[in-house]
Protein backbone atom coordinates (compact mmCIF):
# COMPACT_ATOMS: atom_id res chain seq x y z
CA UNK A 1 0.00 0.00 0.00
CA UNK A 2 1.37 3.37 -1.19
CA UNK A 3 1.98 5.48 1.82
CA UNK A 4 -0.11 8.81 2.02
CA UNK A 5 1.97 12.24 0.76
CA UNK A 6 0.00 15.01 1.65
CA UNK A 7 2.52 16.82 0.71
CA UNK A 8 2.46 16.29 -2.50
CA UNK A 9 0.35 19.41 -3.78
CA UNK A 10 1.97 22.31 -2.34
CA UNK A 11 2.16 24.64 -5.14
CA UNK A 12 5.65 24.89 -6.53
CA UNK A 13 7.15 22.80 -3.97
CA UNK A 14 9.33 19.55 -4.14
CA UNK A 15 9.63 17.71 -0.82
CA UNK A 16 13.01 15.67 -0.81
CA UNK A 17 11.27 12.60 0.79
CA UNK A 18 12.69 8.70 1.10
CA UNK A 19 11.88 8.14 -2.54
CA UNK A 20 13.45 11.15 -4.28
CA UNK A 21 16.61 10.35 -1.91
CA UNK A 22 16.71 6.96 -4.11
CA UNK A 23 16.61 9.06 -6.98
CA UNK A 24 19.05 11.76 -6.58
CA UNK A 25 21.35 9.34 -4.72
CA UNK A 26 24.26 9.56 -7.08
CA UNK A 27 23.19 13.18 -8.37
CA UNK A 28 23.62 14.29 -4.48
CA UNK A 29 26.42 12.41 -4.12
CA UNK A 30 28.17 14.07 -6.53
CA UNK A 31 27.72 16.98 -5.21
CA UNK A 32 28.75 16.40 -1.84
CA UNK A 33 32.57 15.31 -3.38
CA UNK A 34 32.54 19.45 -4.41
CA UNK A 35 33.52 19.95 -0.20
CA UNK A 36 36.47 19.30 -0.98
CA UNK A 37 38.80 21.82 -2.51
CA UNK A 38 40.80 19.21 -4.94
CA UNK A 39 37.33 18.16 -6.42
CA UNK A 40 36.41 21.52 -7.20
CA UNK A 41 39.11 22.38 -8.65
CA UNK A 42 39.00 18.92 -11.14
CA UNK A 43 35.27 19.97 -11.77
CA UNK A 44 36.09 23.26 -12.62
CA UNK A 45 39.21 22.09 -14.87
CA UNK A 46 36.06 19.96 -16.91
CA UNK A 47 33.24 19.45 -15.51
CA UNK A 48 31.97 16.38 -18.33
CA UNK A 49 34.67 14.84 -17.45
CA UNK A 50 34.35 14.77 -13.97
CA UNK A 51 30.21 14.30 -14.16
CA UNK A 52 31.34 11.40 -16.00
CA UNK A 53 33.25 9.29 -13.16
CA UNK A 54 29.52 9.36 -11.26
CA UNK A 55 27.00 7.33 -12.09
CA UNK A 56 24.31 9.69 -12.92
CA UNK A 57 21.73 9.79 -15.49
CA UNK A 58 22.31 11.96 -18.63
CA UNK A 59 19.52 14.05 -17.93
CA UNK A 60 20.71 14.35 -14.70
CA UNK A 61 24.33 15.46 -16.16
CA UNK A 62 23.07 17.96 -18.57
CA UNK A 63 21.01 19.62 -15.59
CA UNK A 64 23.94 20.64 -13.49
CA UNK A 65 25.92 21.77 -16.66
CA UNK A 66 23.04 23.76 -17.53
CA UNK A 67 22.86 24.77 -13.60
CA UNK A 68 19.29 24.01 -13.84
CA UNK A 69 18.07 24.03 -10.46
CA UNK A 70 14.29 23.16 -10.82
CA UNK A 71 15.21 20.48 -13.04
CA UNK A 72 18.14 19.01 -10.77
CA UNK A 73 15.46 19.07 -7.79
CA UNK A 74 12.84 16.90 -10.10
CA UNK A 75 15.55 14.37 -10.62
CA UNK A 76 16.20 14.07 -7.15
CA UNK A 77 18.17 16.20 -6.21
CA UNK A 78 17.90 18.04 -3.09
CA UNK A 79 18.80 22.09 -2.07
CA UNK A 80 21.46 21.62 0.57
CA UNK A 81 23.42 19.02 -1.64
CA UNK A 82 22.68 21.30 -4.80
CA UNK A 83 24.04 24.46 -2.25
CA UNK A 84 27.73 22.97 -3.34
CA UNK A 85 27.25 23.43 -6.86
CA UNK A 86 26.36 27.17 -6.58
CA UNK A 87 28.72 27.79 -3.65
CA UNK A 88 31.52 26.29 -5.96
CA UNK A 89 29.99 28.77 -8.45
CA UNK A 90 30.74 31.58 -5.71
CA UNK A 91 27.39 32.50 -5.85
CA UNK A 92 24.56 32.61 -2.86
CA UNK A 93 21.81 30.90 -1.86
CA UNK A 94 19.94 33.54 -2.86
CA UNK A 95 21.21 33.65 -6.10
CA UNK A 96 19.73 29.74 -6.53
CA UNK A 97 16.76 30.72 -5.24
CA UNK A 98 15.95 33.42 -7.35
CA UNK A 99 16.46 31.36 -10.86
CA UNK A 100 14.52 28.66 -9.51
CA UNK A 101 11.20 31.15 -8.85
CA UNK A 102 12.13 32.90 -12.92
CA UNK A 103 12.68 36.00 -11.25
CA UNK A 104 15.71 38.04 -11.52
CA UNK A 105 17.89 38.41 -8.51
CA UNK A 106 17.07 42.30 -8.39
CA UNK A 107 13.53 41.30 -8.09
CA UNK A 108 13.83 38.60 -5.65
CA UNK A 109 15.63 40.40 -3.35
CA UNK A 110 13.55 43.23 -3.67
CA UNK A 111 10.37 40.75 -2.91
CA UNK A 112 12.57 39.58 0.34
CA UNK A 113 13.26 43.03 1.39
CA UNK A 114 9.42 43.84 1.07
CA UNK A 115 8.49 40.87 3.58
CA UNK A 116 8.77 37.80 1.06
CA UNK A 117 6.29 36.11 -0.62
CA UNK A 118 3.03 35.81 0.65
CA UNK A 119 1.69 32.23 1.62
CA UNK A 120 -1.68 34.17 0.17
CA UNK A 121 -2.38 31.76 -3.00
CA UNK A 122 0.58 29.24 -2.32
CA UNK A 123 -0.88 26.65 -0.03
CA UNK A 124 -3.20 25.03 -2.12
CA UNK A 125 -3.08 24.31 -6.05
CA UNK A 126 -5.24 26.92 -7.80
CA UNK A 127 -5.67 28.92 -4.75
CA UNK A 128 -6.16 32.17 -6.00
CA UNK A 129 -6.54 35.16 -4.31
CA UNK B 1 24.33 18.67 39.80
CA UNK B 2 24.03 19.88 36.67
CA UNK B 3 20.57 22.24 35.89
CA UNK B 4 19.50 23.73 32.88
CA UNK B 5 19.64 27.34 33.45
CA UNK B 6 18.16 28.59 29.61
CA UNK B 7 16.58 28.13 26.74
CA UNK B 8 18.00 29.94 23.66
CA UNK B 9 16.07 29.89 20.04
CA UNK B 10 17.79 31.17 17.12
CA UNK B 11 17.97 30.81 13.08
CA UNK B 12 20.50 30.24 12.05
CA UNK B 13 21.10 31.70 8.37
CA UNK B 14 24.85 31.03 6.99
CA UNK B 15 24.38 34.42 5.28
CA UNK B 16 24.52 36.24 8.85
CA UNK B 17 28.09 33.89 9.07
CA UNK B 18 28.85 35.63 6.10
CA UNK B 19 27.69 39.14 7.25
CA UNK B 20 29.82 38.55 10.70
CA UNK B 21 32.45 37.15 8.86
CA UNK B 22 33.02 39.78 6.33
CA UNK B 23 32.30 42.89 8.72
CA UNK B 24 29.13 43.71 6.97
CA UNK B 25 27.27 43.80 10.10
CA UNK B 26 26.75 47.58 10.42
CA UNK B 27 25.72 48.38 7.30
CA UNK B 28 21.94 48.83 6.39
CA UNK B 29 21.18 45.33 5.68
CA UNK B 30 22.14 43.51 8.35
CA UNK B 31 22.03 46.20 11.18
CA UNK B 32 18.40 45.81 12.43
CA UNK B 33 19.24 42.03 11.95
CA UNK B 34 22.02 42.76 14.77
CA UNK B 35 20.52 45.05 16.78
CA UNK B 36 18.30 42.38 17.63
CA UNK B 37 21.13 39.73 19.18
CA UNK B 38 22.48 42.83 20.86
CA UNK B 39 20.42 42.46 24.63
CA UNK B 40 21.40 38.97 24.17
CA UNK B 41 25.31 39.36 23.97
CA UNK B 42 24.91 41.61 27.08
CA UNK B 43 22.77 38.82 28.87
CA UNK B 44 24.78 35.49 28.09
CA UNK B 45 27.86 37.53 29.19
CA UNK B 46 26.01 38.18 32.61
CA UNK B 47 24.75 34.27 32.40
CA UNK B 48 27.33 32.72 30.96
CA UNK B 49 27.03 28.94 30.66
CA UNK B 50 29.46 26.36 31.17
CA UNK B 51 27.42 24.28 28.35
CA UNK B 52 25.55 24.68 25.62
CA UNK B 53 23.55 21.68 24.52
CA UNK B 54 23.07 22.99 20.66
CA UNK B 55 20.45 21.64 18.72
CA UNK B 56 20.99 21.90 15.04
CA UNK B 57 20.57 20.31 11.54
CA UNK B 58 23.65 19.57 9.35
CA UNK B 59 23.19 20.66 5.60
CA UNK B 60 24.66 18.01 3.91
CA UNK B 61 28.02 18.72 5.74
CA UNK B 62 28.84 16.05 7.95
CA UNK B 63 26.02 13.48 6.44
CA UNK B 64 26.02 12.39 3.12
CA UNK B 65 22.80 10.97 2.12
CA UNK B 66 25.42 7.33 3.02
CA UNK B 67 24.40 8.07 6.63
CA UNK B 68 21.61 9.95 7.77
CA UNK B 69 20.68 9.79 11.36
CA UNK B 70 17.68 11.39 12.63
CA UNK B 71 18.98 12.17 16.13
CA UNK B 72 22.81 12.32 16.34
CA UNK B 73 24.87 13.46 19.90
CA UNK B 74 28.77 14.55 18.97
CA UNK B 75 30.50 12.89 22.04
CA UNK B 76 34.05 14.11 20.97
CA UNK B 77 36.22 16.49 22.97
CA UNK B 78 36.54 18.98 19.77
CA UNK B 79 34.69 19.83 16.36
CA UNK B 80 35.46 21.67 13.23
CA UNK B 81 34.26 24.10 11.30
CA UNK B 82 33.07 22.41 7.87
CA UNK B 83 34.23 23.78 4.67
CA UNK B 84 30.39 24.10 3.05
CA UNK B 85 31.81 24.71 -0.42
CA UNK B 86 33.72 28.00 -0.15
CA UNK B 87 36.37 27.11 2.95
CA UNK B 88 35.45 26.79 6.77
CA UNK B 89 34.31 29.83 8.55
CA UNK B 90 37.21 31.88 10.40
CA UNK B 91 35.61 30.57 13.91
CA UNK B 92 37.34 28.61 16.59
CA UNK B 93 36.46 25.33 17.11
CA UNK B 94 34.18 23.88 18.80
CA UNK B 95 35.01 22.09 22.02
CA UNK B 96 32.70 19.21 22.98
CA UNK B 97 32.06 18.21 26.78
CA UNK B 98 32.82 13.98 26.26
CA UNK B 99 31.58 13.38 30.01
CA UNK B 100 28.44 15.29 29.50
CA UNK B 101 27.76 14.10 26.32
CA UNK B 102 28.08 10.41 27.52
CA UNK B 103 25.99 10.26 30.53
CA UNK B 104 23.16 11.93 28.19
CA UNK B 105 23.45 9.69 26.08
CA UNK B 106 22.48 6.83 28.41
CA UNK B 107 19.93 8.42 29.33
CA UNK B 108 18.85 9.43 26.08
CA UNK B 109 18.89 5.76 25.22
CA UNK B 110 17.46 4.38 28.49
CA UNK B 111 14.12 6.87 27.60
CA UNK B 112 13.75 4.97 24.13
CA UNK B 113 15.10 7.96 22.01
CA UNK B 114 17.30 6.05 19.97
CA UNK B 115 20.83 8.44 19.14
CA UNK B 116 23.32 7.77 16.91
CA UNK B 117 26.95 8.53 18.66
CA UNK B 118 29.33 10.67 16.98
CA UNK B 119 33.21 10.58 17.64
CA UNK B 120 34.11 12.67 14.89
CA UNK B 121 32.40 14.90 13.01
CA UNK B 122 32.79 18.93 11.47
CA UNK B 123 29.72 21.18 12.43
CA UNK B 124 28.26 23.31 9.71
CA UNK B 125 26.74 26.91 9.58
CA UNK B 126 24.04 25.32 11.50
CA UNK B 127 25.86 25.04 14.77
CA UNK B 128 28.45 27.86 14.21
CA UNK B 129 25.92 30.82 12.97
CA UNK B 130 24.33 30.42 16.37
CA UNK B 131 27.35 30.95 18.56
CA UNK B 132 28.61 33.93 16.59
CA UNK B 133 25.15 35.44 17.47
CA UNK B 134 25.25 35.06 20.78
CA UNK B 135 29.23 35.14 21.08
CA UNK B 136 30.39 37.44 18.27
CA UNK B 137 34.36 36.68 17.47
CA UNK B 138 36.10 35.85 20.66
CA UNK B 139 39.53 33.66 19.87
CA UNK B 140 37.78 31.04 21.80
CA UNK B 141 34.26 29.97 22.31
CA UNK B 142 33.72 30.63 25.89
CA UNK B 143 31.53 27.65 26.72
CA UNK B 144 31.76 24.03 26.08
CA UNK B 145 28.91 22.44 23.32
CA UNK B 146 27.76 19.59 22.85
CA UNK B 147 26.48 19.24 18.88
CA UNK B 148 23.38 17.65 18.62
CA UNK B 149 22.52 17.32 14.84
CA UNK B 150 18.84 16.43 13.70
CA UNK B 151 17.47 15.05 10.59
CA UNK B 152 15.21 17.65 8.82
CA UNK B 153 16.74 17.52 4.75
CA UNK B 154 15.70 13.71 4.23
CA UNK B 155 12.16 13.90 4.87
CA UNK B 156 10.54 12.64 7.55
CA UNK B 157 12.09 14.29 10.18
CA UNK B 158 10.89 13.87 13.78
CA UNK B 159 7.74 14.83 14.87
CA UNK B 160 7.87 17.82 16.54
CA UNK B 161 5.83 15.69 19.76
CA UNK B 162 8.62 13.53 18.96
CA UNK B 163 11.31 16.26 19.57
CA UNK B 164 9.13 17.80 22.63
CA UNK B 165 9.69 14.95 24.68
CA UNK B 166 13.29 14.34 23.91
CA UNK B 167 13.36 17.78 25.17
CA UNK B 168 11.53 16.51 28.34
CA UNK B 169 13.85 13.36 28.84
CA UNK B 170 16.85 15.77 28.10
CA UNK B 171 15.89 18.08 31.54
CA UNK B 172 15.47 14.60 33.40
CA UNK B 173 19.43 13.45 31.85
CA UNK B 174 21.05 16.98 32.50
CA UNK B 175 19.61 16.97 35.92
CA UNK B 176 21.09 13.49 37.08
CA UNK B 177 24.81 14.81 35.92
CA UNK B 178 27.04 14.88 39.34
CA UNK B 179 28.90 17.87 38.33
CA UNK B 180 27.94 21.32 38.96
CA UNK B 181 27.17 22.83 35.62
CA UNK B 182 25.01 25.71 34.29
CA UNK B 183 23.68 24.29 30.91
CA UNK B 184 21.66 26.08 28.41
CA UNK B 185 19.68 24.14 25.70
CA UNK B 186 19.77 25.90 22.26
CA UNK B 187 17.14 25.22 19.24
CA UNK B 188 18.33 26.17 15.78
CA UNK B 189 17.07 26.59 12.90
CA UNK B 190 13.81 28.48 11.05
CA UNK B 191 11.93 30.65 11.10
CA UNK B 192 9.27 30.42 7.92
CA UNK B 193 11.48 30.11 4.56
CA UNK B 194 11.56 28.09 1.10
CA UNK B 195 14.89 27.78 -0.34
CA UNK B 196 13.62 25.60 -3.35
CA UNK B 197 11.57 25.64 -6.53
CA UNK B 198 8.60 28.32 -7.77
CA UNK B 199 7.47 28.90 -4.25
CA UNK B 200 11.05 29.93 -3.02
CA UNK B 201 11.26 33.43 -0.73
CA UNK B 202 7.91 32.00 1.41
CA UNK B 203 7.64 34.12 4.45
CA UNK B 204 4.80 33.48 6.94
CA UNK B 205 5.04 36.10 9.45
CA UNK B 206 1.39 35.60 11.25
CA UNK B 207 2.98 31.97 11.17
CA UNK B 208 5.76 32.41 12.89
CA UNK B 209 4.40 34.67 15.40
CA UNK B 210 1.56 32.34 16.14
CA UNK B 211 4.83 29.72 16.60
CA UNK B 212 6.66 31.97 18.61
CA UNK B 213 3.38 32.27 21.36
CA UNK B 214 2.78 28.90 21.60
CA UNK B 215 6.16 27.53 21.84
CA UNK B 216 6.42 29.77 25.19
CA UNK B 217 2.57 29.82 26.20
CA UNK B 218 1.72 26.29 25.08
CA UNK B 219 4.07 23.66 23.78
CA UNK B 220 1.95 21.10 24.45
CA UNK B 221 -0.46 22.37 21.72
CA UNK B 222 2.41 23.48 19.49
CA UNK B 223 3.94 19.83 19.75
CA UNK B 224 0.72 18.77 17.83
CA UNK B 225 1.31 20.31 14.56
CA UNK B 226 1.57 17.78 11.87
CA UNK B 227 4.64 18.27 9.73
CA UNK B 228 2.74 18.88 6.63
CA UNK B 229 1.27 22.03 8.32
CA UNK B 230 5.07 23.11 8.73
CA UNK B 231 5.80 22.44 5.12
CA UNK B 232 2.39 24.20 3.89
CA UNK B 233 2.43 27.23 5.76
CA UNK B 234 6.10 28.16 7.05
CA UNK B 235 7.90 26.51 3.12
CA UNK B 236 9.60 23.27 2.65
CA UNK B 237 12.92 24.68 5.17
CA UNK B 238 10.73 25.80 7.74
CA UNK B 239 10.45 22.39 9.18
CA UNK B 240 13.48 22.79 10.65
CA UNK B 241 11.41 24.89 13.57
CA UNK B 242 10.72 20.89 15.06
CA UNK B 243 14.17 21.77 16.59
CA UNK B 244 13.08 24.18 18.75
CA UNK B 245 10.86 22.01 20.63
CA UNK B 246 13.49 19.84 21.59
CA UNK B 247 14.73 23.30 23.39
CA UNK B 248 11.09 24.03 25.28
CA UNK B 249 10.77 20.69 26.51
CA UNK B 250 14.01 21.02 28.50
CA UNK B 251 12.72 24.22 30.80
CA UNK B 252 9.43 23.21 32.77
CA UNK B 253 5.49 23.86 31.66
CA UNK B 254 5.84 27.82 33.07
CA UNK B 255 8.30 29.76 31.17
CA UNK B 256 9.57 33.61 31.16
CA UNK B 257 10.23 35.42 28.16
CA UNK B 258 13.39 36.98 28.59
CA UNK B 259 13.56 38.41 25.28
CA UNK B 260 11.94 38.03 21.28
CA UNK B 261 13.00 39.53 18.88
CA UNK B 262 11.93 38.99 14.71
CA UNK B 263 12.86 40.07 11.73
CA UNK B 264 12.31 39.78 7.70
CA UNK B 265 14.91 39.41 5.64
CA UNK B 266 18.29 37.39 6.24
CA UNK B 267 18.49 36.33 2.55
CA UNK B 268 15.67 34.50 1.60
CA UNK B 269 14.57 33.58 5.51
CA UNK B 270 12.27 35.02 8.25
CA UNK B 271 14.35 35.23 11.71
CA UNK B 272 13.35 34.56 15.00
CA UNK B 273 14.96 34.78 18.59
CA UNK B 274 13.76 33.85 21.80
CA UNK B 275 15.66 33.65 25.34
CA UNK B 276 13.27 31.72 27.30
CA UNK B 277 13.61 30.85 31.31
CA UNK B 278 11.85 28.44 34.06
CA UNK B 279 9.30 30.69 36.10
CA UNK B 280 10.91 30.06 39.86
Amino acid sequence: MALPKPYADIPGTTVFDADRARVGYHLNSFCMSLMKPGNRARFKAGERVYLDEWPMSEEQKQAVLARDYNRMIALGGNIYFLAKIFSSDGLSFQHAAATMTGMSQEAYAKMMLNGGRSPEGNRFPGEQR
Amino acid sequence: MARITAGVATSHVPAIGAAIDLGKTREPYWAPVFAGYEFSRHWIAAHRPDVVFLVYNDHASAFSLDLVPTFAIGCAERFAPADEGWGPRPVPPVLGHPELAAHITQSLIQSDFDLTVVNRMDVDHGLTVPLSLLFGQPEAWPCRVIPFAVNVVLYPPPSGLRCYRLGQALRQAIGTFDEDLRVQVWGTGGMSHQLQGPRAGLINKAFDQRFLDLLTDDPELLAQMPHVEYLREAGSEGIELVMWLIMRGALGPRVRTTHRFYHVPASNTAVGHLILEDMP
